[in-house]
């Protein structure tokens, strides 16, 4: 038994598990199971058949989905080359695949090619360009065999897609379309085929260096486990999209949670009534409910530019779940203190509260520059009504205040005047006290909590509800 | 019996009963039927996921037991209840008798006295039959332990009577908004399968299934009007249920071109959020 299907199917669990996925050994005894009830002939039967048995939570689609294309690649080498091979004598197995071919001239029939491509939006010639791109221009040759490697960067660069969006849009406003729906649907085409290039060199590589290899380093986190202060702009408006979703499971299991508490004291009135219809015995009681208590909660964030997006996403998603809270407010400090509550109307739309937020950033700046010390003595002075006995106070900040007068006796004053504080810091544990950070210094007086992805703020946000 | 042959003929007789699967949906169909385990679908309101149900049971002339969850579901609505009621008439009409305590006990324990509900139903039914759990994320997470049991052995025990064994074991589908991450232990039980909007060809194709009164070339404005309103950002996107019933009102309306002034109009049938209104008619420049 060597034809090597049992260890790769094995390798592919594994790199699976490594990647975050919960793949149990009954489940992948089910993916063995669900393939020999099928036909293997067609790639996509064996990835739904996987897909169905390993993955459980759509979140990790998009991890399981790279490493099968790493593991069961769609392709080798450049496949069977389509109709478009433009120059003579490839066909020579020359030893330097990407220079021969690589020249001014192919590069700009590529360019060509792409943009008509990518206008119409047609997936086969994208992903047949993808490969092609990678091939000519994204080799990176070795000083050996097994040493030569693929860079989607270098292919990226080299061809430049991102040159060629005014074109798309002029072609999607010839089909009628909007300014601003022709630049987002240019903006998601490019993303998509950046993606198809950086999956062909993975695939690539995997070839020369064994699938393993790769499935350690190449893989993304899914979004919900994206930093915050490390997503890129494609991610952060993904995760702008995850918060309502987010906000309505979290409601969801708020709700479930208190019913499940709702039992209060003995209704012994009612009891005894419903034991009529039982000869008088009480077989079911029945409960007083229970008042539901609700906070009133005061949002302190740090907007300057490091950690602005995660105070943008923690502002959205308290705001998605006020109707938990007896009262919010929200303000937004960088060395003076501004309050944004009313940016916030029920029902308001995310992306007009997001633009009306970082309109208002400059209301929170005097000189600019991050200053703790300052914005909590201005917070005392001008909003200490905001605090009382029943409010919790939230502080959105990475803690880095620049060398400034730190004002500890201010921030001890915020957190005695409060029912509850906390921190939330957008950095990871290790990197607090380092450079300018005074994490450990604020920690003392005010319990500081790590909130570096959605998961994690999820969690935090359930936990004080 | 086997529920189908081959991932192909999921599509062609679940095509025949008016519902089009796409690949993934045909192969894990075809996978839960021939691996006998239950099938998980999650994926946004109303992109078809009890269709699929309704679709499978169709196609195979077998017939549904559809339980509906909801918060509050328990034991006695899910799985099997005793009619205490009835028991109480009888303890009561045999009073006078001498028949002794034993004998009493046995006999109202029975078959006589036991109210199956859909779960146990479904189970000791000797024809073929789908069994569709509906919205399972709305239950508690005690009832979720309870269909464990059920998921696995299909089978029910019964404190009074033993355990019950399926007769046959039912083509189980559960349904899910994903408004609760369900337990990893149901999940391991399950295959899975995410429903997410189609692409505009295999939509199109849905709504002139649905609605063949349309004109080809409305249903191509209608697909493509609900794919831009799905690239904005919006609280609710449009499902495939919304694209059928904004091609249902334009033939009441007997709209016959889908212009601006038509889309203003009749965009309550797509949107149901003021803020969503306000926001696709400033993005499709509804009005000028």
């Amino acid at each position: 038994m060597s034809s090597g299907l049992v260890e790769r199917h094995i390798a592919f669990l594994e790199a699976l598990r490594g990647a975050g996925l919960s793949v149990s050994l009954a489940e992948g005894l089910d993916a063995v199971a669900a393939l020999s009830a099928l036909p293997w002939d067609q790639r996509d039967t064996v990835h739904a058949a996987y897909a169905a048995t390993l993955v459980k939570r759509q979140s990790l689609r998009p991890t399981f989905d790279a490493l099968f294309d790493v593991y069961f690649p769609r392709l080798v080498g450049e496949g069977a080359r389509g109709g478009e091979t433009d120059e003579a004598g490839d066909g020579a197995g020359d030893e330097t695949d990407g220079q021969v071919r690589d020249n001014g001239q192919a590069l700009a029939q590529l360019r060509d090619r792409l943009a008509r491509a990518l206008a119409d939006g047609d997936q086969e010639a994208l992903s047949r360009l993808a490969v092609e791109m990678v091939g000519r221009f994204g080799a990176m040759p070795g000083r050996g065999p097994g040493l030569s490697s693929w860079s989607a960067y270098t292919a990226l660069q080299r061809v430049a897609p991102g040159e060629l969006v005014d074109r798309i849009v002029q072609a999607l406003l010839a089909e009628g379309r909007t300014e601003e729906e022709a630049a987002r649907v240019a903006a998601r085409r490019l993303g998509g085929f950046t993606r198809q290039v950086e999956d062909d060199a993975r695939r690539r590589i995997a070839e020369e260096k064994g699938p393993d290899h790769v499935a350690d380093v190449a893989v993304r986190p899914s979004i919900d486990r994206i930093d915050f202060t490390s997503a890129r702009k494609a991610d952060l408006e993904q995760m702008r999209r995850e918060i309502y979703p987010l906000a309505r499971r979290l409601a969801t299991r708020l709700t479930q949670e208190h019913h499940a508490r709702r039992r209060g004291p003995l209704d012994f009135r009612r009891t005894v009534r419903a034991s009529m219809s039982t000869g008088g015995v009480p077989l079911t009681t029945h409960h007083r409910p229970k008042r539901p208590h609700r906070t009133e909660l005061v949002v302190l964030c740090d907007v300057s530019g490091s950690v602005a997006s995660f105070a943008q996403f923690t502002l959205l998603l308290v705001f998605a779940l006020r109707d938990q809270f007896q009262k919010v407010r929200a303000f937004t400090f960088i060395d003076h203190v501004h309050e944004v509550t009313h940016h916030f109307k029920p029902g308001a739309d995310v992306v007009d509260v997001m633009a009306d937020l970082a309109a208002s950033t400059s209301h929170a700046a005097l000189w600019g520059r991050t200053n703790y010390g300052r914005a909590l003595t201005r917070f005392v002075d001008e909003h200490s009504d905001a605090l009382g006995p029943k409010t919790a106070l939230l502080i959105l900040g990475d803690a880095r205040s620049n060398y400034s007068d730190l004002a500890l006796d201010k921030l001890k004053e915020m957190e005695r005047g409060s029912r509850h504080a906390w921190w939330l810091n957008p950095e990871h544990r290790r990197h607090w006290d380092t450079g300018d950070s005074v994490a450990g210094r604020y920690a003392e007086v005010v319990p500081m909590v790590e909130c570096r992805n959605l998961t994690q703020l999820g969690e935090f946000v359930h936990d004080i509800l | 019996m086997s529920w189908f042959t081959s991932p192909g003929e999921v599509t062609e007789r679940l095509a025949a009963t008016g519902y089009l699967a796409d690949p993934a949906t045909s192969t894990t169909a075809y996978l839960a039927g021939a691996l006998e385990k239950p099938l998980l679908v999650e994926g946004p309101a109303g992109v078809g996921k009890t269709e699929l149900a309704k679709a499978v049971s169709r196609a195979t002339g077998a017939d549904l037991v559809r339980l509906q969850c909801y918060e509050g579901l328990d034991e006695a609505r899910a799985l099997y209840e005793w009619n205490y009621k009835k028991q109480l008439l009888r303890i009561q009409a045999t009073q006078g008798d001498a028949a002794s305590w034993a004998e009493t006990h046995d006999d109202i324990f029975t078959d006589e006295f036991l109210l199956t509900r859909p779960l146990l139903t479904a189970i000791r039914r000797d024809e073929p039959t789908v069994l569709l759990i509906d919205e399972v994320d709305k239950t508690d997470v005690e009832v979720e332990g309870l269909l464990l049991e059920v998921l696995s052995d299909f089978q029910v025990t019964i404190p009074e009577l033993g355990t019950l064994s399926a007769v046959r074991r039912p083509y189980v589908v559960l349904t899910s908004n994903a408004s609760r991450e369900l337990s990893e232990a149901l999940k391991r039980r399950c295959l899975y399968l995410h429903l997410d909007y189609p692409d505009e060809e295999r939509e199109r194709e849905i709504v002139l299934s649905q609605v063949p009164d349309l004109e080809e070339r409305v249903a191509g404005q209608v697909v493509a009007t609900v794919a831009r309103l799905r690239d904005l950002e919006l609280k609710k996107p449009p499902s495939i249920a919304e694209s059928v019933d904004w091609a249902r009102t334009l033939i009441a309306l007997e709209i016959r071109d889908l212009d601006d002034k038509a889309v203003d109009d009749t965009l309550g049938v797509v949107l149901k959020h003021a803020s969503d209104h306000e926001r696709a008619i400033r993005e499709l420049r509804l009005r000028k």
